[in-house]
This record gives structure tokens, sequence and C-alpha cells, in this order.
């Protein structure tokens, strides 16, 4: 017999089971690689251009997107538990904001 | 936990015998990787203070090389791609694909470390060293940090190549090649950054 909280994890297993199916495939990887590479070399072309605050916030987005299509598919925390997703976050999270404030109180940041 | 295996909620080959269906091996990187983006986090924050700090020398900035980084930050970004399509063939069984997948991109990375190693030399000659300034010392510790990550990855690479090679490392072991890949995928995600922030962004 089971109790509801081992039907609970049975089917959370089944979930973690399940969205190891979505993963993309060989050809969708490759794609993606496509498409790092090219905003890799946008980032270049933008760091030749004329430097201001406007060419800084468009290196600051493309670096964004990059670092989220490595962590999203080639690390398939966007297919894994939301747990994962979860730990990494929190981390994440934690280093820019404490970095970010410690910068700001140090007199890095100028508004 | 044993109730769960004897209700067939997940194949032997899982071996996920935990509360959640993901293994302790897999959480336990996910906690560690949280973990590195404080350390690297200090690291580039550091630097980010001290970047215009120099009294002394050459900084950094005057010696960069985009279009070499660019190549190396390039190579290492396709690295990423490889050991992806090495977890892949493990997952699909394909033995002979992982090794080569594995090689190419402990090979890949090899050659990231080369162009840092390269990198380091050329800046030493022109007098920029560890000590020369406040600078300096900061990029060095950052990138000499991230040059040891991606060098233990390489180690680690080269350890499943031989125990696939030995026949020890089969598709129920998957799991074993997908938590290196995390590792090696993370290092890639640091040196995105570094490569904006440190390098691209004055």
């Amino acid at each position: 017999m089971s109790t509801p909280v081992e039907t609970e994890a049975e089917l959370e297993v089944d979930e973690a089971l399940e969205t190891r199916q979505h993963h993309p495939s060989d050809l969708q990887y490759i794609g993606i690689a496509a498409v790092l590479a090219v905003l890799t070399a946008t980032e270049v072309g933008v760091y030749y251009l004329k430097a201001n605050h406007a060419t800084i916030v468009v290196l600051l987005i493309l670096m964004v997107l990059k670092f989220t299509m490595v962590v999203a598919f080639f690390m398939h925390l966007r297919f894994d538990s939301p747990i994962l997703r979860r730990l990494f976050v929190t981390g994440l999270v934690l280093a820019v904001v404490i970095y970010s404030s410690l910068l700001f109180i140090l007199g890095i940041y100028h508004v | 936990m044993a109730e769960l295996t004897a209700h067939g909620a997940h194949p032997p080959s899982a071996a996920h015998a935990t509360a959640t269906g993901i293994s302790n091996a897999k959480m336990g990187m996910w906690a560690f990787l949280g973990s590195e983006c404080l350390l690297f986090g200090a690291l580039i924050s550091t630097y980010i203070l001290y970047r215009h700090k120099a009294v002394s020398g050459p900084t950094p900035h005057q010696l960069y090389d985009i279009p070499f980084t660019s190549v190396s930050s390039f190579v290492l970004l396709m690295s990423s791609l490889t050991m992806v399509l090495a977890v892949s063939a493990i997952q699909r069984g394909d033995e002979r694909r992982l090794r080569v997948w594995l090689a190419t991109t402990a090979l890949l990375g090899s050659v990231f470390i080369a162009g840092q190693i390269y990198e380091f030399t050329s800046f030493i000659r022109r007098g920029m060293t560890i000590k020369t300034n406040v600078t300096s010392g900061a990029f060095y510790v950052m990138t000499g940090f991230h040059g040891v990550h991606v060098t233990i990855g390489i180690v680690m690479l080269l350890s499943l190549v031989n125990l696939s090679v030995r026949g020890k490392l089969p598709q129920s072991k998957a799991e074993v090649v997908e938590i290196a890949g995390l590792y090696w995928h993370f290092v890639d995600i640091v040196w995105i950054i570094i490569f904006t922030v440190v390098y691209l962004i004055h």
C-alpha cells in the first residue's frame, strides 16, 4: 500500500524521468551553438563601436542571453526538476545581490 | 526509499532512490555550482573594484588582445557543444561517439588553457606581473582561478575517456558524464561573464 507521501514522491520520480526525454536533439544543440557563436561575434563587433552607455547595455544583454542559453539548453535546467533550478538560481541571485550592493556601497556605480 | 524501487517507479539504470527522483550526486553538483557563483562573483567584483585603481605600470586594459581572446572564448564556447554531444551520445548508448566528443572537449579546453598561458606570458613580458599593481593582481587571481577550474575539468574529461576505453562507463552510468558536463558548462558560463565584463567593457 502506498502512503500519500510515497505517491507524491513517485510522481516526482516520473516527472524527472519524463523531463529527461524532452532534451533537444543533437541537431538542435548544433543550432543553439550556432546562435551562441553569432552572439559572440556580435559582442566583438559591438566592442569596436564607440564605447558609450548604449554599447555597454547591449554587451550586457548579449552576455545574459548567452549565459541563459547555455544554462537552459546545454545544462538542461529548462527541462530538469525545478528543485535544481532553485538551487542554482539561489546561488546566482545571492551573488548578484551581494556583490552589486557591495560595489554600489564602495562607490563603483554612480547614480 | 526501498519501497519506491519496489514500485518500479524508475529503472535500475537511473539509480535515483531518493524522494525527489534526483540523485544526490546531481543535486550536490548543482548546489556546488550555486556556491561557485559566489566565489566567482567575489573574484569578478574585486576586479571591477580595482580596475581603475592602478597607480603604476601597465594595466590589463592597455595590454588586452581582443581578437585573440575572442577566438579563445569561441573555442571554450564550442567545447560546451562537444560536451553536450558527449552526454547525448552516452544517453543513446553510443560509447564510441562518447569517447570522441569527450576527447574533443578536453582538446578544446586545452587549447583555451594554452591561450591563457600565452596571454599571461605575453603580459608578463610587457611588464605586467601579479605584483605590478592592484588591477593586475585582481586580474591574474580571477583568470587564474578560472584557468584552474578548466584544468580540473580537463582532468575529469580525460578520466572519463580512460574509464570508457576500459569499458567502465556504460550507458547506465550516463549521469556521471552528465554531472561532469554540468561542471564543464559552468566554467563556460563563468567565462561568458568574464569575457564581457572584464575584456569588452572598459
